[in-house]
């Protein structure tokens, strides 16, 4: 179900997107199909000629576009830090991947159409050059034999199947470029499968790198203009539908002279040299960043396997919500890694959490020697790059009275930021602040995730203690996955004042939270006000808290309203 | 790149070069090129490498992704036991189902596909990667009653004796009589 905006969004410009490839391709079919200027080449080839250039024509424009999703920092520069359309870090950049690969599994489709009709295009060329075909084809191929002709069949040489098509494939640039970026494709394609992606991601990415010489080839792979049309002063002299019956007496009587034939220039460079460059800025900008001196202030160890690196960089600022790329060149020279942001932008520094998963995460774990028990020097700690930040802040949240924030699993991390950014504006009585009361759901498989979370909310119970607001922020941790054994430890402890897994004084509860009670709840103790309800979280969970928004709010402008923010997260 | 299992790629890599066989080769024979023989060939191998690769190999380290309803395959490769567990077989073999294609412009592309995907697997052959078939883990069955061990030996918690005589007190209405000296504070329990 297509519920969100930014799914609305998404699907429109796939629609686009699409029928630009319909319209491209029925346009350059009709172009090659229709006119007179490639009557003979017809008569040749039939409507693979057409069916191979109007896939080209749609490769041309695919191949335009595949480029442009994956320039994150002029698309961020594009958007600017308006708060019209926020999402969340994987959200963001799962729609311009998503992009990238439908474009790219387009070009493959495209490159199949196109290399096809190629095939019989050139074997039936090759055949009428050795009179392997009717007599009408073998006529029109003698045409560029004999000197002051200009050939229709761009295949000259007379040598027969299958030798004569390998033959062109490694003698025209086309036919070579043509081999060489197919392939280029198929590695790139087959080392972009998840698995592999997932698991080694140096493949992957060095791999991808063939694209370089996918479109310098691409550029280059018409440049032997093979594909020939009548020229637009031979179709005065000689008119195809008069003069194609009598080919035995071309040249012989006056209004059928033999036709001139010439080839298309090539047109892709014109479609992709923009793309290329600004691909080229987004490679230079991404290494003019890395290169900016990032210096890592602090790390912390928390427990279960993650750590928080507190870093600062000259001139960076942030928003709440926003997320970074880290680069470790000690880890890995190639690989960045995407963080959500977990400080806030009132803090002199800027942070992120890791979790300990995989090689790239535990090299940095060993780099910033995590492992060793004694305390590490500054001058120790690895040389990190830092992109960013990325992602629109969400300044939305400020702006409500009352808010209900909804974090499922790792879905929590920009609520650090949140909370932190809100908790400071509150204490410096900051002017945007309406805030005055936070709802705060986090639903969580296991415990193991809570923990350096769980410090923060310590933190804001303390202090909200210490300024006499303990009610300014309520919080419900709902854990969804838990067994028996811990079934019974919790009902052991049930009466303990703190919550025996946070150590919070607000109880943890159990199982998945009853929606409805809650909008209840809270839309009884909120009477006439705006609620804005945010979540970072599946999308089952957008349905069920949108349907909750929009069945507990009032229907007269009086009363209770739940405002669920679509764009943001 | 210590952790790569080269096999997993050359995997990817020789299944996508049978499709392409399969194509090229039904192109040939369809369009009833000349040798289009070889275009039959081609579809032929085409189809043999698919069967074998389909199958994804058992990574070493962490869990392998399958692919959808595998596992008959997988039974069926299993069988030939160390032809199809090795991989400097398989390399052989793939560069060996390529040559032919490699006579035919339609069917070339399958050719250098199969050949490249043939040096991935001697890489991971060189590497003494092999192919374990992937087992599908016996089905645990919640078995009703059996988490219940054996009765409790323990008697459940209680709360310190001096709490525990408060309610049994109050329910069999026994008159304190006075305030009790208490041999030990005693805190007061939320019930």
């Amino acid at each position: 179900m297509w519920v969100t905006h930014d799914s609305r969004a998404t699907q429109k410009v796939t629609l686009v997107w699409l029928g630009m490839n319909v319209f491209l391709f029925v346009w350059y079919y009709r172009v090659y199909d229709i006119p007179d200027k490639f009557f003979y080449t017809r008569k040749l080839l039939g409507s693979a000629l057409a069916l191979a250039r109007a896939p080209a024509a749609c490769l041309n424009f695919n191949c335009m576009l595949i480029l442009l999703p994956v320039c994150r920092n002029l698309l961020s520069f594009l958007r600017g830090s308006s708060a019209c359309c926020s999402t969340r870090i994987r959200r963001q950049l799962d729609r311009n991947l998503t992009f990238h690969k439908m474009v790219a599994w387009m070009i493959a489709l495209h490159t199949a159409i196109h290399t096809i009709a190629h095939l019989f295009n050139v074997e039936w060329c090759v055949n009428a050059r050795v009179n392997n075909s009717d007599p009408y084809s073998i006529a029109l191929s003698d045409i560029g034999d004999k000197p002051g002709e200009t050939y229709l069949n761009f295949v000259r040489q007379r040598i027969k199947n299958p030798e004569g098509g390998l033959y062109v494939a490694v003698t025209r640039v086309a036919g070579i470029t043509g081999v060489v970026i197919t392939l280029c494709l198929i590695l790139i394609i087959t080392s972009s499968t998840k698995t592999i992606r997932r698991s080694y991601f140096e493949v992957f990415w060095y791999t991808h790198h063939l694209f370089v010489i996918f479109f310098i080839g691409l550029a280059i792979h018409g440049v032997q203009q093979i594909v020939r049309g009548q020229t637009a002063e031979s179709l005065l002299k000689h008119q195809p539908r008069n003069c194609y019956q009598n080919i035995s007496e071309w040249g012989k009587i006056k209004n059928c002279p033999i036709p001139e034939f010439s080839g298309n220039p090539p047109m892709t460079w014109k479609w992709i040299v923009g793309p290329m460059f600004l691909y080229l800025c987004e490679r230079l900008v991404r290494f003019w960043r890395s290169q900016q001196k990032v210096v890592i202030t602090k790390v912390v160890t928390h427990p279960f396997k993650t750590i928080e690196l507190q870093m600062k960089k000259k001139g960076f600022k942030m928003e709440v919500g926003q997320y970074i790329f880290v680069k470790c060149p000690v880890v890995s020279k190639l690989e960045w890694h995407p963080f959500t942001l977990t400080s806030a932008p009132e803090e002199d520094f800027f942070s992120i959490h890791i979790r300990i998963v995989g090689d790239w995460t535990e090299g940095l774990f060993k780099a910033c020697g995590c492992d060793k028990q004694e305390f590490q020097d500054a001058w120790k700690l690895p040389k990190v790059a830092v992109d960013g930040p990325f992602g629109t802040a969400s300044e939305d949240v400020f702006s409500y009275e009352v808010v209900m924030l909804v974090g499922a699993g790792i879905g929590v991390t920009p609520f650090a930021s949140i909370l932190k950014s809100v908790w400071y504006k509150y204490c410096n009585k900051a002017p945007n602040l309406r805030l005055k009361k936070i709802y705060f759901y986090w639903l969580c498989r296991d415990t193991h995730a809570f923990e350096w979370f769980a410090d923060l909310l310590q933190l804001l119970e303390t202090q909200m203690q210490e300024k006499n607001n303990t009610g300014f922020l309520s919080y419900n941790i709902y854990l969804t996955g838990w067994d028996e054994s811990q079934a019974s430890h919790f009902a052991v402890h049930h009466d303990e004042e703190k919550d025996v897994i946070t150590g919070l004084k607000q109880k943890t509860l159990y199982g998945r939270p009853n929606w409805d009670n809650e909008f209840k709840t809270i839309g009884s103790q909120h009477p006439n006000t705006r609620i804005g309800v945010f979540l970072c979280g599946p999308e089952a969970l957008a349905d069920t808290l949108n349907k909750q928004c929009i069945s507990n709010s009032d229907s007269g402008p009086r009363g209770v309203h739940f405002i669920f923010n679509k764009e943001n997260f | 790149m210590g952790q790569i299992e080269w096999a997993m790629w050359a995997n990817e890599q020789a299944l996508a070069s049978g499709l392409i066989l399969i194509t090229g080769g039904i192109v040939a024979t369809a369009g009833q090129f000349t040798q289009w023989y070889l275009g039959a060939y081609s579809i032929a191998a085409g189809v043999l490498v698919c069967l074998l690769e389909y199958p994804r190999g058992k990574r070493t380290k962490g869990s392998t992704m399958e692919r959808c309803g595998q596992k008959y395959l997988t039974r069926v490769v299993k069988l030939f036991g160390p032809l199809t567990r090795n991989y400097y077989i398989r390399a052989f073999l793939h560069l060996g189902l390529a040559v032919p294609a490699g006579f035919l412009l339609a069917t070339i592309l399958g050719t250098a596909c199969l050949a490249i995907a043939s040096g991935i697997y001697l890489l991971a052959a060189i590497r003494g990667e092999q192919w374990s078939p992937i087992e599908p883990k016996p089905k645990e069955r919640p078995q009703i009653g059996g988490t219940i061990k054996q009765p409790p030996s323990n008697p459940p918690p209680r709360p310190p004796a001096e709490a525990r005589k408060k309610p049994s007190e109050e329910a069999a209405g026994i008159p304190t009589g006075g305030p009790q000296e208490n041999p030990m504070p005693v805190n007061d329990e939320v019930v």
